[in-house]
């Protein structure tokens, strides 16, 4: 036979698992009398948790009521409260009436994200295109009013989780385009621009974001007579724009300071103009590498919207403890547990849907690249 | 009528801060020419050849590639970019796109090549690097030798009328580092104007024109291939070539 012609080895099927369920238990749980023991004393702990928030949560709870006189035991939860005021919290105060075009723009939004989780080929990514451009204006139009014939509703009456969410997405969505812009700023050879960029984000980083917000709010129409006129909430929307996009410029930079000196000198060798380069070569790879710091500061900025609290908005978080202080509810320490509880689950959907998503596209960058 | 040089330096100076890296280069490259420059590491055999396509820039003398003067004009830059191809020792293949997408952003972006007319010439080139069955993949699933001669491939696409090579097999592995001095080979049988920093002395044999030896920032000598290998004049010629041959 010529060497050639010698026939390779077939593949062949791995190797079953043969140690079973019982096994696996040993390998992973048992492996040693220490491990043994540190997986019992786990395991009991685990057990005696989640068999009191069962019991607390579910068991013993009281799901409905009109007022706290429901909830006279204060070892169950007492989701009468949310249960009672739950389109306070989703919708604020949002004309009733009007409840519908929120509705619309949560279904809207779910749609959209959803297109982002699943793909059918090449028509989910048009749609999440076009998506991507016409939901803020869609839902700007429905949410605000005031054309096509939709009756106007100020930006005051949103609240609850509507107010979170609208804030939560115009800072992130607003700061991920700003923060690009003062990253290449930053970085950039023009030692003008280098340095407003520079001074530009240490101001908004170093000061506290308190301060920030109640400055634009409180301080703006003092210093500029004009700003008075421009809407609070809009001021508040820059003041959330303004210190999240330097917290993004930081992480982009890094993300920017990854990408090797090669990538640049391959792009200016082939002749593409900086804006070229920038776009095509360093920042499609500089913002994959900054997925995982970006979405830890989406994050960030999902929970800090609670700050608009402090200047008379009753976010989620707001709408909670004012309901907390209504005469019908007001009293017993155990519905301020259930109360936290409800806003803590809230918001930990809202944050653990963004990491795994986050998660989802590191992976598939990674694959993609490797 | 005889041509001028296609690269042509006169008095050429560099330095980094205080470090004097380029001194006094003189240099005449004509049309067709292949020339292989060498020397110890530290020498200035990168400054001088990133010189030609200013991706550093001199500061004293001057510097003609294919009759324009480099200075800080950014149309001239943009102009000698895209007829100066250069290959890197790391590769810097372009990780987040396929081989083909590599090939083709360059002559669409700056060449303005129409993507399908892009995509033709992708495939032609990548042929005669011989590795056109691996155009879907992306460069961090190829072999080294594979990422090189895709980064040869990217370079010719843009139609260079010169191309610079700065040590593009030292990065390799002994058996990959053929595969790429056989398409430069061809490459310089075609008559492209070639400037190749490479310590392989067979390929310098093979096709150089002549040799220049760098040290120190000046070009101390300069000779026919198999004079410069086989009889070197200066010392630190000698010198150079025996720590080499050592190796
Ligand atoms: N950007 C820079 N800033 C400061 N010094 C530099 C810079 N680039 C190179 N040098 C220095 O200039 C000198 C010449 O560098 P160059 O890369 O041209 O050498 P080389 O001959 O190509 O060496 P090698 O064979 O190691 O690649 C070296 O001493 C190097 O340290
Ligand atoms: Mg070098």
């Amino acid at each position: 036979m010529e060497p050639s012609n010698i026939p390779f080895k077939q593949p062949q099927p791995a190797p079953h698992q043969t140690t079973g369920i019982l096994g696996w238990i040993k390998i992973n749980f048992f492996s040693s009398w220490f491990n043994s023991l540190i997986t019992i004393v786990l395991a009991y702990t685990i057990f005696v948790l989640a068999d009191f928030f069962i019991q607390w949560a579910f068991i013993n709870a009281v799901w409905f009521g009109e007022s706290a006189k429901a909830c006279p035991n204060s070892n169950g939860a007492c989701w009468a409260f949310v249960t009672d005021r739950w389109p306070l919290f989703v919708y604020g105060l949002y004309p009733k009436e009007l409840y519908w075009r929120v509705n619309i723009v949560y279904v809207l939004a779910a749609i959209t994200i959803i297109s982002f989780l699943y793909s059918y080929g090449r028509w989910t990514r048009y749609f999440r295109i076009t998506m991507v451009i016409f939901f803020p204006l869609l839902a700007y139009i429905f949410l605000l009013g005031d054309s096509f014939d939709l009756e106007y509703v100020a930006p005051e009456n949103f609240g609850g989780l509507l107010l979170t969410l609208v804030i939560a997405s115009i800072s992130i969505l607003g700061s991920i385009p700003l923060g690009i812009i003062l990253a290449l700023g930053r970085t950039s050879e023009l030692t003008v621009i280098s340095k407003v960029c520079t001074y530009f984000i240490e101001f908004w980083r170093g000061v506290p974001h308190i301060v920030v917000i109640v400055m634009f709010v409180a301080l703006l129409p003092i210093f500029i007579p004009d700003g008075s006129k421009i809407d609070v909430v809009v001021r508040a929307f820059i003041a959330f724009a303004a210190f999240n996009s330097a917290y993004m410029a930081e992480v982009f930079r890094g993300g920017l300071q990854s990408i090797p000196i090669g990538q640049f000198e391959a792009s200016r060798a082939i002749g593409m103009s900086y804006w070229k380069m920038m776009g095509y070569i360093i920042l499609p790879q500089a913002i994959r590498n900054s997925i995982p710091a970006m979405m830890n500061t989406c994050i960030g900025i999902f929970k800090e919207t609670t700050i608009v609290m402090l200047i008379g908005f009753s976010d989620l978080l707001g709408i909670i403890q004012i309901s907390l202080e209504s005469s019908d509810w007001v009293g017993p320490p155990h519905i301020f547990s259930s109360a936290y509880t409800f806003a803590a689950i809230c918001y930990f959907i809202f944050t653990y849907g963004m990491s795994k998503y986050s998660s989802r596209l590191e992976n598939r960058s990674n694959i993609e690249q490797y | 009528m005889a041509e001028g040089p296609i690269i042509s330096f006169d008095k050429v100076n560099k330095w980094f801060g205080d470090f004097h890296v380029l001194r006094d280069i003189d240099l005449n490259v004509t049309k067709g020419e292949r020339i292989v420059i060498c020397g110890p590491s530290g020498s200035g055999k990168s400054t001088l050849i990133r010189c030609i396509n200013r991706l550093e820039a001199h500061q004293r003398g001057s510097i003609i590639v294919d009759g324009i003067e480099l200075n800080d004009d950014l149309k001239n830059i943009d102009s000698i970019r895209s007829e100066v191809g250069m290959v890197f020792q790391s590769f810097n293949l372009f990780p987040h796109m396929t081989v083909k997408d590599n090939l083709v952003i360059g002559q669409h972006l700056v060449r303005r090549v129409p993507k399908r007319d892009a995509e033709d010439i992708a495939i032609t080139y990548l042929k005669r690097v011989k590795i056109l069955d691996q155009i879907d993949k992306y460069p961090g699933q190829l072999s080294g030798g594979q990422q090189q001669r895709v980064a040869i491939a990217r370079s010719l696409c843009m139609k260079p009328k010169i191309m610079l090579f700065d040590e593009v097999t030292s990065a390799l592995d002994p058996e990959m580092v053929k595969e790429v001095l056989d398409v430069m080979i061809d490459l310089a049988k075609e008559g492209m104007t070639m400037l190749v920093v490479t310590h392989e002395m067979g390929f310098a044999r093979e096709v150089a024109d002549r040799v220049m030896f760098m040290d120190e920032g000046q070009i101390i000598e300069e000779n026919k291939p198999d004079n410069f290998f086989d009889r070197p004049q200066s010392d630190r010629a000698k010198l150079f070539l025996s720590q080499i041959l050592h190796q």
